[in-house]
């Protein structure tokens, strides 16, 4: 039991897909303007993740190797046009304000670099699990960097609209003078630097920590 | 006139690295060195080009008379995975020097957003035949300029001494939003005042 919770868990923070591994960078950057279009598509990429790694998972005996990649992409690509139906239905304004990124889930790195390295070799449920521990990852880094992006860029952090709320929090200070850059595509790009450097010293840190208790014990 | 609209918007207003984020993945990964730059750059152009006027081919050829407009993701992914494929088998034929220098960076371009992206985004804006293969060739041209730059950035930090949390990529992404934050200065008012808008 406990090694499907470690597949479950590795995804969110120690083999994070944004942070950590790198991967399926450019919706990362682009959608995470508010903090609703960036639940939004890390929903979308969860969504996706799972059910792609689930029939792959399942299909693996029955993919002849050579032409795993091309099968991959079809499986993912049906799922990601189910997903834009959905969302053009039932959410119209996050299908506009995704917009071409919605379709570019396809070519997203982490979908097809999991069903690589992880669904093609392991069973149903193991592959479920690491999906969806991935997905949490994803939205987890997307919401952190749209939360930094909104509250400085507008002083704003949107979310749902429920009932008569409409879903908007003004943060103090930064309402009346924003700081606009980090909305615009160089804030983007300076913050995912300076996140990446801190996971960097932080993971650096905690293996130094480890050395030392190791120097310890001998 | 539209075709130069198209040019510059492409390459330098909506530059796809530093203003649209696609790519951005090889961008990081393969500008280490100049030479693999420009080698990944050039591949991508090329498919960009071939695959946007294939696409809207297929778009306008075969699915929108019979009505299929919702296999787009699905018929666009497949025809650059195909054309992909089949560049790589004739320029392995043609020209073994060129195959030489581009193969390596060809199987990577099936997974790359710009290819993609430049495709859906044709017929978004309802271009046609000519207009979307200049914006696949503009779209790739920019990603090229931006690579190149980046893998010289990079290859003057190696020399410089860098904070060891931020060696790497860290401090990539950092000069790539000092170099996005250079590219504002392209806007639509650029297309206005060449009087091309």
């Amino acid at each position: 039991m406990s090694q499907h919770i470690k597949e479950l868990t590795k995804g969110i923070f120690k083999e994070n897909p944004t942070f950590i591994i790198m991967l399926g960078m450019c919706p990362t950057l682009a959608v995470t303007t508010q903090v609703v279009n960036a639940i939004g598509m890390g929903g979308g990429v969860l969504f996706v993740l799972l059910f792609s790694n689930i029939f792959i998972s399942l299909l693996k005996n029955v993919i002849p190797n050579s032409v795993r990649i091309p099968c991959y992409v079809v499986v993912i690509a049906s799922f990601v046009t189910i997903l834009q139906m959905v969302f053009h239905a039932y959410i119209p304004s996050l299908y506009e304000a995704l917009g071409v990124y919605l379709p570019l889930i396809v070519v997203n790195c982490i979908i097809l670099g999991r069903a690589e390295a992880f669904a093609n070799k392991n069973g149903v449920l193991d592959s479920a699990l690491d999906a969806i521990g991935m997905g949490i990852g994803f939205t987890l880094a997307l919401t952190l960097i749209a939360a930094i992006r909104e509250a400085f860029g507008a002083g704003t952090i949107t979310l749902f609209r429920i009932g008569g709320w409409d879903g908007v929090i003004k943060v103090p200070f930064f309402y009346n003078w924003p700081i606009r850059v980090m909305t615009l595509a160089a804030g983007a790009l300076l913050l995912m630097g300076y996140l990446k450097a801190f996971f960097n010293w932080n993971t650096s840190r905690k293996a130094r920590k480890a050395a030392k208790a190791e120097e310890v014990k001998a | 006139m539209r075709i130069i609209a198209i040019l510059l918007t492409y390459i330098f207003i909506n530059n796809f690295i530093l203003v649209k984020f696609m790519g951005l993945c090889p961008f990081i990964g393969v500008s280490k060195n100049s030479e693999s730059a420009i080698g990944m750059g050039l591949a991508v152009s090329f498919v960009a080009g071939t695959a946007s006027a294939v696409c809207w081919c297929v778009y306008y050829g075969l699915l929108v008379p019979f009505g299929l407009e919702y296999l787009q993701t699905i018929a666009f992914i497949l025809v650059i995975a195909a054309l992909v494929q089949l560049v790589e088998m004739v320029l392995r034929k043609m020209s073994p020097s060129l195959y030489k220098a581009l193969g390596i960076f060809l199987p990577l371009i099936t997974t790359n957003c710009a290819v993609l992206g430049i495709a859906i985004i044709n017929i978004d804006e309802a271009y046609n035949l000519l207009e979307s293969f200049t914006a696949g060739i503009a779209a790739g041209l920019g990603f090229t300029m931006a690579i190149i730059l980046m893998s010289n950035i990079r290859e003057k930090l190696e020399l410089k001494p860098v904070r060891r949390s931020f060696k790497g990529v860290p401090i990539a992404f950092v000069s790539a939003g000092l170099m996005a934050l250079a590219f504002m200065a392209f806007d639509n008012s650029l297309l206005a005042n060449l009087h091309l808008a």
